[in-house]
């Protein structure tokens, strides 16, 4: 079988063209961004199957869907907070019957390296009742991403593939197999199985707790749990994903190595566990993420069986694991290491690039917030996050995608006088237009700063959906009145007119919009290399 | 065989290329390779490092143990002590001398020059001036490429090879820059 270099990320990607789809639909995010970036790419070369981004995970999600409406495969790609703003599509399309395969590849960031939180996507998997695989290596990324679609279409559920970041950033040699088909376009066979009206939804909903038990037989049968118990050892030790190479990285240094049971498909498979527990005194579970497996083995009543893991103190409660954590798990001493005397180093943050439009934009909204008293800066997520440390310290708040605008209306309705919002353009297209239509039939006493760079940046610089021109278009469309919506250039000799612009917005009694227009430096570097990618 | 390689620097500098250039030759071996990577926010002038794991066996973790790096291989001063922890007490930690200053509280050069001249193994290296000599400045990356070869478990044929099927489509002053680069990153390491 062929071989090929490829990051967890890429092996999704690769493994969702060879298992036959049509579509691929994702809205960019860390650690996940690299799938639908590699099938973009794949698009370009060889024609097929469609890939986009979309304006979020929720647009992402129903466009997937879709396309199994159709009867053919798709994939939709989301970093795991994405999956919140997916959650309505994701639940509900449990209980169609799904006859063309979905994987939902959703990209978890224990230890939070580019996230707001590090939640555990198994939970979503276990809440919306579908399957969940978890690879641990590259290799098994592309083989259970292919599988996936099997098990999809099997059981007519979507099923979540569940990447955390060092897998996702991770490359190295994967074997992919032949290339299969697409599925022929069909509806499904019953049309009232993806009506979910009550009475609809009712029966879909009693036929999917029904095949749970179908389910758990295929984990507890997959190839993917391996169970390995050695006589007379009182310590099992359980791992989930990638938590097997931190042990096995280990393990070799162990005197007596342990009982061992490898879980890489959900429903938990139980009989697994069980017959785990009957064979030791005591179990050590090592999974990155929440501690899921451990709470369902720990459950309420005590049990018979030691459990060891985040919950017990044998691991960090927070954060990723490590080889050394999981080291001194097993009660291994510590490598030898080399210290450097109490040498401090300074911290090296992350910052906006040297000229960075949205410092341009920061500059000018201290200078107007100046002398203002009581003022409050809401903002959002992307690059101009970084305007929440120095040298701008310029925003207060960064929740989830889109929150500054709807933040901001709550503040200035609970009396705070000054109240800015501060979102980018494509954090505003996904998820700001809701509330500004709020902001707007409310005509909040707020004003809203668009950093309008025309790209997602953080992510790797992906091209707006939607350009600069029509932007304005969008946010007279809702209802902002074209006298307080200012466009402005966030360019270092306009930094003075502009703090003037937002200053006297802040002190119309209403809703007011500023844009603040510049190309993302990156970005425009990216697009200055076009002409000779295309004469390449 | 197994090979431990953490590479840093500064988002920007080019941390993942110094990594390209040492798997693309490790693949040329029929190594395996694992090459652990940031992206995302970390990218923008922040610390970046990548693991990068060499080995004729079956690499298991993604990431080096702290204590198990055979080598530590960075573009900048300070971003080179930041991975001390993870270097093992026999191995030997190369920088750049080169410091990029985009904090505040930058601290003296001399005072970590000094720690790194006290670690068992090191090696500082102009980079930036053998770079300069060698054509062009963007080449430090494939200096400090040479400066390691002398300790990687690579054949100088398969480093430089590697390097060729990198730059050679770029054109031939780019290549000749840093074949010439590679040469002088090798010779500088002492």
């Amino acid at each position: 079988m062929p071989q090929r270099i490829l990051l967890g990320d890429e092996a999704v990607a690769l493994a969702a063209v060879h298992a036959g789809i049509s579509t691929a639909y994702a809205y960019p995010g860390t650690p996940s961004t690299e799938i639908l970036e590699y099938l973009l790419e794949h698009k370009e070369r060889e024609g097929g199957p469609h890939a986009a981004w979309c304006a979020n995970e929720k647009t992402a999600y129903e466009e997937a869907l879709g396309t199994c409406f159709a009867g053919r495969r798709s994939i939709v790609c989301m970093k795991h907070v994405g999956l919140n703003v997916a959650a309505d599509p994701f639940v509900n399309s449990a209980l169609v019957s799904m006859h063309g395969g979905l994987v939902v590849a959703v990209a978890d960031d224990p230890g939070m390296h580019s996230s707001q939180n590090e939640q555990d996507s198994r939970w979503y998997a276990d809440f919306a009742r579908v399957p969940c695989m978890e690879p641990a290596t590259q290799q098994e990324a592309y083989d259970m991403t292919r599988e996936a679609y099997d098990v999809s279409e099997r059981f007519g559920v979507p099923v979540m593939l569940r990447l955390v970041t060092r897998l996702s950033h991770s490359r190295t040699n994967v074997q992919v197999g032949e290339m299969r088909g697409e599925n022929a376009l069909h509806k499904a066979p019953k049309a009232d199985t993806w009506v979910l009206l009550p009475g609809n939804a009712r029966r879909q909903w009693s036929s999917l707790v029904a095949r749970q038990k179908d389910v758990l037989a295929w984990s507890e049968a997959s190839r993917w749990n391996l169970l390995n118990l050695r006589p007379g050892r009182k310590l099992g030790v359980i791992t989930t994903g990638i938590a097997r190479n931190y042990y096995r990285e280990n393990a070799r240094a162990l005197k007596d190595e342990p009982s061992h049971l490898h879980i890489g498909t959900y429903p938990i498979p139980e009989a697994h566990v069980r017959a785990l527990a009957a064979h030791c005194d005591e179990i050590l579970v090592l999974e990155d993420g929440y501690p899921y497996v451990e709470r369902m083995m720990r459950g309420i009543l005590p049990g018979r069986t030691k459990i060891m893991g985040r919950m017990s103190g044998e691991l960090p409660p927070t954060g990723e694991l490590s080889p050394e954590i999981v080291r001194a798990a097993l009660g291994l001493p510590a490598l030898p290491v080399l210290d450097l005397d109490g040498l401090l180093l300074p911290n090296r943050p992350p910052q906006l690039c040297q000229g960075c439009p949205h410092g341009h934009s920061y500059n000018a909204l201290k200078e107007a917030l100046e002398g203002m008293g009581a003022t409050m800066v809401t903002a959002d997520i992307g690059c101009y996050t970084l305007g929440a440390l120095p040298p701008y310290s310029s925003i207060e708040s960064c929740v989830c995608m889109g929150a500054s605008i709807g933040m901001a209306k709550g503040a200035a309705e609970a009396g705070f006088e000054h109240v800015v919002a501060v979102i980018g353009d494509g954090t505003f297209l996904h998820s700001g237009t809701a509330s500004l239509a709020d902001a707007a039939a409310a005509d909040t006493p707020m004003t809203v700063l668009i950093l309008d760079n025309q790209a997602t940046a953080m992510t790797g610089v992906q091209d707006p959906l939607i350009a600069s021109s029509r932007l304005q278009a969008i946010v007279e469309g809702v209802g902002v009145k074209p006298e307080h919506l200012k466009i402005v250039d966030a360019h270092p000799r306009k930094v003075h007119e502009t703090a003037d612009v937002l200053r006297k917005e802040m002190a119309h009694r209403g809703l007011s919009v500023v844009i603040a227009v510049r190309e993302c430096k990156v970005a425009h570097a990216k697009h200055a290399r076009i002409p000779e990618a295309v004469a390449r | 065989m197994k090979y431990d390689i953490v590479l840093s620097g500064v988002g920007g500098q080019g941390v993942l290329s110094m990594a390209a250039l040492i798997g693309r030759a490790a693949v040329l071996e029929g190594l395996n390779a694992k090459q652990s990577e940031v992206h995302g926010m970390a990218q923008r002038g922040g610390a970046v490092q990548a693991h990068l794991r060499l080995s004729d066996e079956v690499i298991e973790s993604d990431l080096i143990p702290r204590g198990g790096a055979d080598l530590v291989l960075s573009l900048e001063p300070v971003e080179a002590l930041r991975y001390v922890a993870w270097l093992s007490p026999t191995g030997t930690l190369i920088t750049s001398a080169n410091a990029l200053v985009n904090i505040p509280n930058y601290p003296e050069m001399d005072g970590i020059l000094a720690k790194i001249r006290a670690l068992p193994h090191s090696c500082v290296i102009e980079a930036e001036r053998l770079a300069d000599e060698a054509g062009h400045l963007q080449a430090v990356n494939t200096v400090m490429v040479g400066a390691a070869s002398r300790l990687l478990p690579l054949k100088f044929e398969s480093l430089e090879q590697s390097v060729r099927q990198t730059f050679a489509r770029k054109g031939d002053a780019v290549l000749n820059v840093n074949l010439k680069a590679f040469a002088s990153g090798r010779q500088a390491f002492a």
